[in-house]
């Protein structure tokens, strides 16, 4: 799929180039030759249903799969014109580079304030004062501060689903990633948590490169500004997201998103 | 656009119900026009107030449609050809009703000139009842086009305004003539302009659907541009 297709693509600076890649798990090829470009501080969705690969390629963005051994990935995942597929650097640095925020709420069984420190910690050392600003700024940017000033020492697991997905968020941000992955954030939360997600996902990226899995498309269409979809591992059409909504080229995309599908 | 069935058939059921309520409120439409147009040529106030009495049928069905189609937006968020289709039926339903007003106001024309004993001097202007055909001919072919999404076919009702749009203007020329000559004559060449712009308006409303349904066959906006670009457009699709 030829993403030069996506002609309001041409003015913006490409943070991800996806070239090629194939991903298996054991025998199962779960990504065939996927290649798009993921433009920078931009929201691009991923959408499909399920066992698309949609997922599997988020978890390729950040090497989440090199957990397992007998799932590999052949091809290309430059970000900023390096290959992380290859790279020597610590994965762990490519995750601060590269954050990910999952479709449960995930937070450390220890206070707010620790759950945001404790990433930072593996990779800067700075003071205690240092670091009061960097949670704060973390939780700022994630929504959370005015719900938790008061209560940085309670546990994490105290907040609400909603609050502690934001949580994840500012301890995502905490390490100051340059692209955040989000694996259905909302999925698991009520409207109003979710519509704050969707709120603030819309002021991340004014600093960093978002993509975002969901299975609810009209968040795709809220949230997104380029909509790739995918089936049975394939990337069938990539776009503007207005372009997808209103106007897909191709008739899988267009049966998928008007709810023909099956 | 999609033409399959919906995961959900109940979904289905509601555009379905929407497309035939068009058609449905168009064919009434079309024969208001055709009464109103039957009224002019005969001077028969009785069916000028038949052309008159229907309009009032013909809003509640664009009442009830805006109503299909906000329900519909509130209820499934359509995309894609759904959300043209939608999109598109709240435009042309617009349109539809308008040509309602116009069939409304050939109507009345009827009735003034009735009442002013005008006579068979209207039938002096034959290009009235000429063009009255041209705009229901595009009217009937523009609900064809619309029951089968055809946009070749709204491509040519597109084409075919320009006709109407002339002729008017020859109308117009040959009143002015009259009134020029004859000043007695004003006041009824007057309501035969009203009469005969009416008929105008009407070529234009069915352009205009006929522009909706190309957006929603194919996604093409139509508007605003020359119909060469739009058929190069919609013969690249």
């Amino acid at each position: 799929m030829d993403t030069a297709t996506v002609p309001s693509m041409a003015n913006e600076r490409i943070k991800m180039d996806v070239h090629g890649l194939n991903f298996f798990y054991g025998k199962f090829q779960a990504l065939k030759n996927i290649t798009l470009r993921v433009p920078e501080k931009k929201v691009t969705a991923f959408i499909g249903p399920s066992g698309c690969g949609k997922s599997t390629l988020l978890r390729v963005f950040n090497r989440m799969y090199e957990l397992y051994p007998e799932q590999r990935a052949e091809g290309e995942v430059k970000v900023d014109g390096e290959n992380i597929l290859q790279s020597k650097e610590d994965v762990a640095l490519i995750r601060a580079k590269i954050g990910m925020i999952f479709q449960k709420p995930t937070p450390f069984p220890m206070s707010i304030y620790d759950n945001i420190a404790f990433g930072v910690r593996l990779f800067e050392r700075m003071p205690r004062s240092a670091m009061d600003d960097r949670v704060e700024w973390a939780l700022k940017k994630a929504a959370l501060w005015n719900e938790v000033k008061d209560k940085l020492t309670q546990t994490g697991t105290s907040l609400s689903g909603g609050q502690q997905q934001r949580l994840c968020i500012a301890r995502g941000i905490a390490v100051k990633p340059e692209i955040i992955l989000f694996d259905e954030p909302c999925s698991a939360l009520d409207p109003i948590s979710t519509a704050k997600i969707e709120e603030l996902i819309d002021e991340l990226k004014h600093d960093y490169t978002v993509a975002i899995v969901t299975h609810n498309m009209q968040q795709a269409a809220r949230v997104s500004d380029y909509t790739a979809y995918m089936y049975l591992g394939e990337l069938i059409e990539f776009g503007d997201t207005d372009q997808i909504f209103v106007k897909p080229a191709r008739k899988e995309t267009e049966d998928y998103i008007t709810g023909r599908f099956g | 656009m999609a033409t399959g069935d919906h995961s959900m058939r109940k979904y289905d059921e509601e555009l379905e119900a929407m497309r035939s309520r068009v058609l449905h409120m168009g064919g009434l439409v079309e024969s208001q026009v055709r009464t109103a147009l039957s009224a002019f040529e005969s001077e028969d106030v009785t069916l000028a107030q038949q052309a008159i009495d229907a309009d009032r049928r013909v809003n509640e069905l664009e009442l009830e449609l805006d109503q299909m189609v906000i329900h519909t937006i509130a209820r499934r968020q359509p995309t894609a050809g759904d959300l043209r289709m939608i999109t598109g039926i709240a435009k042309a339903i617009t349109d539809i009703e308008r040509i309602g007003d116009e069939a409304t106001k050939i109507a009345r024309a009827v009735k003034w000139l009735h009442e002013k004993g005008a006579g068979t001097r209207m039938h002096r202007v034959p290009d009235v009842q000429y063009s009255g055909e041209i705009a229901v001919s595009m009217l009937r072919r523009t609900l064809d086009a619309f029951a089968r999404m055809d946009p070749n076919a709204a491509m040519s009702i597109i084409k075919d305004d320009q006709g109407v749009d002339d002729r008017f203007r020859a109308i117009l020329r040959q009143l002015i003539t009259f009134m020029m000559e004859d000043p007695r004559t004003i006041s009824t060449s007057l309501d035969v302009v009203w009469a005969a712009k009416a008929i105008e308006r009407i070529g234009d409303h069915a352009k205009n659907i006929a522009e909706h349904i190309i957006f929603i066959a194919q996604g093409v906006e139509a508007r605003h541009r020359t119909p060469d670009e739009v058929e190069r457009e919609v013969a690249r699709r």
